[in-house]
């Protein structure tokens, strides 16, 4: 049996709408069904699992579905979420744990592995389970470089890197079985204790956006970014940068792509005086077509470009805007 | 307050990264060396933490004798002493909050001053296992809030923001705690010269430390206890793309418009 760990957003999300599971633990469960037919998924909440939520569950292969309701879940509670896969870990002796690849799955796969004292393969591409050991390769430097490895361990922990495992119908039995599990007050420590929304008009989020144009040295100031904003805007799309450009002030770090920055999947970035060190293209490597303007054609955003333009950013995107505007 | 930083000496990459011969780790022979930008922005919330409260910084580092030069380099924007773990060999992150743990209970022992605040970055540059700050908490019995934008202390209470789309998550813990911190909790600050004068007289206390019995780093397989064995590194080939040029000036705004228009992006 694989257990998988299943985040979700079932306590605080507004009603309606979608089921309030996280679609990156959907992925995790694709990769377990890769690994095992049987495939628990684990939802640790303050209340019983919503319908839709347990038929998303079962549509994406989940043969059991385990909740844990316990009062203080109410909100993201890593330790506590930790403790109960552990204590479930010792009921059921599976081959594996996984979860996803995100700061919530990678957080409470490395409480689990704490308290089970195992090793833990974060971010992996690829899992193979044997007997007593098993095979991973997994993302490094942002997934610049990869590493294969072996896992020397009677259960497997591990995470699945974002969008390395697609999600495809399998549809299972998953029959719900909920139970109240002791948590001490300890693990319940660290909690959300609060959440704070964005005040004033919130525009498309960097990881959301369909369309980043996006700045780097080569744009030259702050106000040097008034173009790639208006073509932003034109586009229906938001302002990225690089890193350079938060250190140097010109814009706000939360528009910065990168390995330690935000990573993208647009349909188009657009890089605008961006050389492209390797921590850059981390972050931008998911998008669908990307357009380089650059004044050095050796540039290594231009070797992962579908399309290139020699030319000085300032004198391109006015352009650009023009004809658009027509 | 009394707070620890822990830091990792990591290569500098270009824009290829190139491996040594065995395929087990980059080739940083044409390198420069640096620490991450987490780490950088954990040592500048301590440095501003400790201006409002007052107190001393150690920074703590787990790495090769080399890595005596990020210590200097951060020891001269105000931390005032440094412990460097040596060990030449990359360590696991079950072995490294082994070390790291047992190097902070032995310090404190040693200076009769705990830590208040034990700050590491989320996760590091190179091997990026998002797991040393958490196992180093559960070694030391401590609350661990990780992944943090915003951080503050008052009435003896961490409380940290995580950054969730454009909202935050907030989290607060009694001290002492583990934090961790993404880059973009504040702007690290650059050394003065005055700094990096008294650097180069700041206390590094270089300790050479056995691998704890049991995880030995890159061991060979054989009943050692779990653990994980690093056995090759490979370089993802990206497909050559083969990029259209566009041209330059009017021409190629014309041309852009095109493929905008072509991938269907347009409102």
């Amino acid at each position: 049996m694989i257990l998988v760990h299943i985040d979700h957003d079932l306590g605080t999300r507004a009603p309606g709408g979608v089921t309030g599971v996280d679609p990156l633990s959907l992925q995790a469960l694709a990769a377990a069904r890769t690994l095992d037919d049987a495939v628990t998924a684990v939802v640790a909440a303050d209340g019983d699992l919503p319908p839709a939520a347990a038929a998303e569950l079962r549509a994406h292969g989940a043969s059991g579905i385990r909740v844990a309701m316990h009062p203080g879940l109410a909100d993201y509670a890593p330790q506590a979420t930790a403790r109960i896969l552990a204590t479930l870990v010792e009921e059921v002796c599976p081959r594996a744990v996984l979860a996803a690849g995100s700061a919530r799955g990678n957080e409470v796969m490395a409480h689990l592995a704490a308290i089970l004292d195992l090793p833990l393969a974060t971010d992996c591409t690829q899992i193979t389970i044997g007997p007593g050991q098993s095979e991973v390769t997994r993302a490094r430097w942002g997934g610049n470089l990869l590493e294969e490895a072996r896992v020397h361990a009677s259960i497997l922990l591990a995470t699945t890197l974002p969008h390395a495992f697609p999600v495809t119908p399998a549809p299972a039995a998953g029959e719900v079985h909920t139970w109240t599990p002791q948590v001490p007050d300890a693990d319940l420590l660290v909690r959300v204790v609060e959440r704070v929304m964005p005040t004033g008009a919130v525009g498309v989020g960097l990881s959301e956006a369909k369309v980043i144009v996006s700045g780097g040295r080569g744009v030259g100031s702050a106000e040097g970014f008034a173009p790639l904003a208006e073509l932003a805007e034109l586009l229906g799309g938001t302002v990225g940068c690089s890193r350079v450009v938060t250190s140097a002030g010109w814009r706000p770090h939360s528009e910065q792509v990168g390995q330690t920055g935000t990573k993208v999947a647009p349909d188009l970035y657009i890089a605008c005086g961006i050389s492209g060190a390797t921590q850059h293209l981390a972050g931008c490597k998911s998008a669908k077509v990307v357009v380089a303007i650059n004044t050095d054609r050796d540039a290594p955003i231009m070797q992962v470009a579908d399309y290139v333009i020699v030319d000085d950013l300032h004198a391109v995107l006015p352009a650009v805007i023009e004809a658009l505007r027509q | 307050m009394n707070i620890c930083v822990c830091i990792k000496r990591v290569p500098l990459l270009g824009s290829a990264i190139v491996l040594t011969e065995d395929q087990r780790s980059i080739d940083t022979s044409r390198l420069g060396f640096t620490v991450s930008p987490h780490e950088e922005c954990a040592v500048e919330a301590a440095v501003q933490l400790v201006e409002e409260h007052g107190g001393t910084i150690t920074l703590l580092c787990l790495g090769p004798a080399a890595a005596v030069e990020q210590l200097r380099e951060q020891l001269a924007l105000g931390p005032d002493r440094a412990i460097l773990l040596e060990a030449a060999d990359e360590v696991e992150p079950q072995a490294t909050a082994a070390l790291m743990g047992a190097a902070i209970e032995a310090d404190m022992a040693a200076t009769g001053a705990p830590y208040d605040l034990i700050l590491l970055g989320s996760e590091s540059a190179d091997t990026a296992g998002y797991q040393t700050g958490i196992r180093l908490a559960h070694r030391l019995g401590l609350p661990a809030i990780t992944n943090v934008k915003g951080l503050a202390v008052a009435d003896g209470q961490v409380t940290g923001e995580r950054a969730v789309g454009s909202a935050r998550e907030v989290y607060r813990a009694p001290l002492p705690a583990v934090v961790t911190t993404k880059d973009g909790l504040n702007v690290p600050r650059y050394p003065s010269v005055p700094g990096r004068i008294k650097a180069r007289k700041k206390a590094i206390d270089i300790q050479q430390v056995p691998l704890p019995a049991g995880v030995p780093a890159g061991a060979p397989a054989g009943g050692m206890g779990p653990r994980m064995e690093k056995l090759r590194l490979i370089v993802p080939v990206s497909e050559a793309k083969g990029a259209q040029d566009l041209g330059t000036g009017d021409q190629a705004a014309a041309r852009l418009v095109e493929v905008i228009r072509q991938i269907g992006v347009l409102a």
